[in-house]
């Protein structure tokens, strides 16, 4: 990070952002999707430097923490089988399912492997070739390019013992759901950086056209950040509406064909059941019928009853940005990262999390 | 028996305090521990004590893998026994170690690890006086486990603890932290990333021993192992009951630290260290204590990173931005994020 030039930027931000309350005679309230930059968001210092002018909010861009209740009890269901191993993101170890987590299950005597890609699940299916691996897909446009392609990796090698239980998630499926709620205050959004690399920046353009919001994609760092808060800052005063492209360095118009290719080969879009909205619908990716073999949901047809997130778990609303984290009234009195009610709390990523860890004076 | 006698791994025979265990440590242990005091293998070492006060500690290393960038499993069980004493106000002496294998742990990587042991205590000046080895079956143990006990006295000039630590006092810490933390955390996993980070692993003692003879103003030192920089200075600052400040930009940390943890979502204060410690002191001293420190070979990046405040125990750090964070304990082991 260069340093100086953030100071000057974070100088120049803040003088816009005066001016700009000063003119509306209000307050901007902005939405951050993506969970990364919740956290460089709270981080940095950067909500409470900037909480005098505008109010950041998160929003649903966090995949641990918009999976379902009942889908993380399927995990948990899977990790009781006999014979079979989960290989998992860290991020979903400590999350909490209705009676218990991938932690505590490990304990019980589960094997839960971590992995830091489903290609590593994929060699470790190939050297245990006596166990069944199954490997959580939760992610969303960033994460399932990587696990379509180990699907189809599994496919041309012959291997049968790997399977993925995809919970995999859409983003503009839930933008429209967001944007569709009359209840919804926000001057603005800023874009997640890395599900737009797959996605490209056209795929994010009803946001402006439709719905009449401004909208940048940003990176992750401090001053990517900052220039898109001014970008929608020029545009709220201006009383335009337009998605920019605030992160040209990665992102494109048509994002990555490759990795888009990727995921069509193996998946299809289909409702989704997201944690604090409900079905929506094409929000999800299941197998197509060539993949089916690889899918473990119907490999391991295990009865999960249907669960809702624990009384007074609030994750819904902070997901869609009703409320912030620590209005929640769980946040930090029973609901802590050491004994998380709500997977907003344990993923690196949740804004539950941020505001717990990072959170100011 | 004859084959056994060849054979390059280790037998749960190894292990049963017969013949096979006489020649483990007749061949491996001895000839690298070699001391006056544990020479005679008697069941218990020893040695003359001085007056005043002494102190003890142990700790047991389960470190996976055992071999890394900058160390391995036997440097580690060392260090972190001397270096606990160390920033007690100790002066370490005599170590016992105590070595749990799974059969069939390559002899070749114990004997790699005890003269790493050996020469560490060299480094640190303590001897190994007593010890003792069990062997278990496969899968009962994931190939080895050291427990080491530290010995030593406490130094005269030293008078450390949470109660002398008061508003005006500042924090140092002797160099870059996460270090330690990040190269485990690679090694265990393959992550393409073309540097190799090193751990940090040192013996922390006899710089302890210089500072406390020279400054009186040191108040209290810990070692920011597990946790990290984090978990420790908030411990800290509940038992002290003080707030404390960190200012980011002082908190030294490698370039290529940073990237890579800020690649993974990993925060470096969050990350053990196993070279590192940190000492709070009187205002007055500070500016000579950070001079002398940088003098040393292993403190050149020393820095003041912050000071302590009327409080109640909170820790905050100003990052480099200029807004201000809360920093706490860490919950889990530090994972790298999913996106
Ligand atoms: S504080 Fe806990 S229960 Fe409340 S919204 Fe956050 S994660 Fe959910």
């Amino acid at each position: 990070m260069n340093i100086e030039l953030s100071k000057k930027l974070l100088d120049q931000l803040i003088k816009l952002s005066g001016s700009v309350s000063d003119k509306l005679d209000r307050q901007i309230t902005l939405m951050e999707v993506c969970g990364t930059h919740t956290t460089a968001i709270s981080k940095s210092g950067l909500r409470g430097l900037l909480s005098p002018y505008m109010e950041l909010l998160s929003g649903p861009g966090c995949p641990v923490c918009v999976t379902d209740q009942t889908d993380i009890d399927r995990m948990l269901a899977f990790a009781r089988l006999p014979g079979v191993v989960i290989a998992s993101f860290g991020d979903m170890i400590r999350v909490p399912g209705t009676h218990a987590s991938l932690e505590v299950e490990r304990a019980r005597g589960a094997r839960i492997e971590i992995c830091y890609s489903p290609h590593e699940a994929l060699s470790y299916a190939v050297q245990h070739i006596d166990k069944e691996i199954v490997f959580l897909g939760v992610g969303f446009e960033t994460t399932a390019p990587a696990v379509a392609l180990s699907v189809m990796e599994a496919k041309a090698l012959g291997i049968i013992n790997y399977s993925v239980l995809s919970v995999h998630k859409l983003v503009p499926p839930a933008m429209k759901v967001l944007l569709a709620d009359p209840e919804l205050n926000v001057d603005g959004f800023i874009l997640p950086g890395h599900v737009s690399v797959i996605t490209g920046r056209k795929v994010f353009d009803f946001i402006a056209s439709e719905y009449g919001i401004p909208a940048v994609i940003a990176g992750f760092e401090p001053i990517d950040i900052m220039e898109a808060i001014s970008l929608l800052l020029k545009q709220i005063v201006d009383k335009k509406a337009e998605t920019i492209n605030g992160y040209t360095r990665l992102v494109s118009e048509e994002g990555n064909i490759r990795a888009k290719n990727a995921i069509e080969e193996v998946f299809e879009p289909e409702d989704a059941s997201w944690r604090g909205f409900g079905l929506i619908p094409e929000s999800g990716l299941v197998f197509k019928k060539a993949y089916a073999g690889f899918d473990a949901a119907a490999r391991f047809p295990v009865e999960v009853p249907y669960a809702s997130p624990p009384e007074g778990c609030s994750c819904g609303e902070v997901l869609k940005g009703k409320i912030k984290p620590d209005q929640c009234p769980l946040f930090s009195i029973v609901c802590t990262p050491a004994d998380p009610t709500g997977p907003c709390m344990v993923s690196s990523e949740g804004a539950c999390a941020a505001y717990f860890n990072y959170g100011d004076e | 028996m004859t084959s056994q006698k060849n054979s390059d791994i280790i037998l749960i025979s190894h292990g049963d305090g017969g013949l096979l265990t006489h020649q483990l440590l007749e061949k491996y242990f001895l000839p690298c521990f070699n001391n006056t005091l544990l020479e005679g293998l008697t069941d218990a070492a020893s040695f003359p004590v001085r007056q005043g006060k002494m102190a003890i500690t142990t700790d047991s290393f389960v470190v996976d893998p055992i071999f890394f960038p900058g160390g391995d499993i036997g440097k580690l069980a060392v260090c972190g026994t001397v270096n606990d004493l160390a920033v007690s106000g100790a002066k370490p002496l005599y170590l016992t170690a105590s070595f749990i294998i799974e059969e069939g742990f390559p002899i070749a990587d114990l004997e790699r690890i005890i003269a790493s042991m050996a020469q560490t205590c060299r480094e640190a000046d303590v001897m190994i006086v007593a010890g003792d080895t069990k062997v278990v079956g496969r899968t009962q143990a994931d190939k080895i486990f050291i427990t080491t006990t530290g010995i030593g006295y406490m130094l005269l000039e030293a008078d450390l603890g949470y109660n002398r630590i008061e508003p005006g006092d500042v924090i140092i810490v002797n160099g870059p932290m996460g270090n330690h933390g990040l190269s485990i955390l690679l090694e265990r996993q393959s992550f393409s990333f073309d540097t190799k980070v090193l751990s940090d692993c040192t013996p922390l003692n006899m710089l302890t021993e210089k500072l406390l003879e020279r400054f009186k103003g040191i108040k209290f030192m810990r070692d920011l192992t597990r946790g990290g920089l984090s978990t420790c200075i908030k411990e800290i600052a509940l038992s002290a009951g003080v707030d404390i400040r960190l200012n980011e930009s002082n908190i030294p940390i490698d370039d290529y630290v940073k990237g890579i943890t800020e690649t993974l979502g990993l925060d470096p204060l969050y990350l053990a260290n196993e070279g590192k410690f940190l000492l709070i002191a009187s205002g007055e001293e500070a500016d000579s204590i950070l001079e002398y420190l940088r003098e040393d070979l292993c403190a050149q990046q020393s820095d003041i990173i912050g000071h302590v405040e009327t409080g109640k125990g909170n820790v905050y750090l100003k990052t480099t931005l200029g807004g201000t964070r809360r920093l706490t304990m860490l919950t889990g082991a530090p994972l790298p994020r999913i996106c």
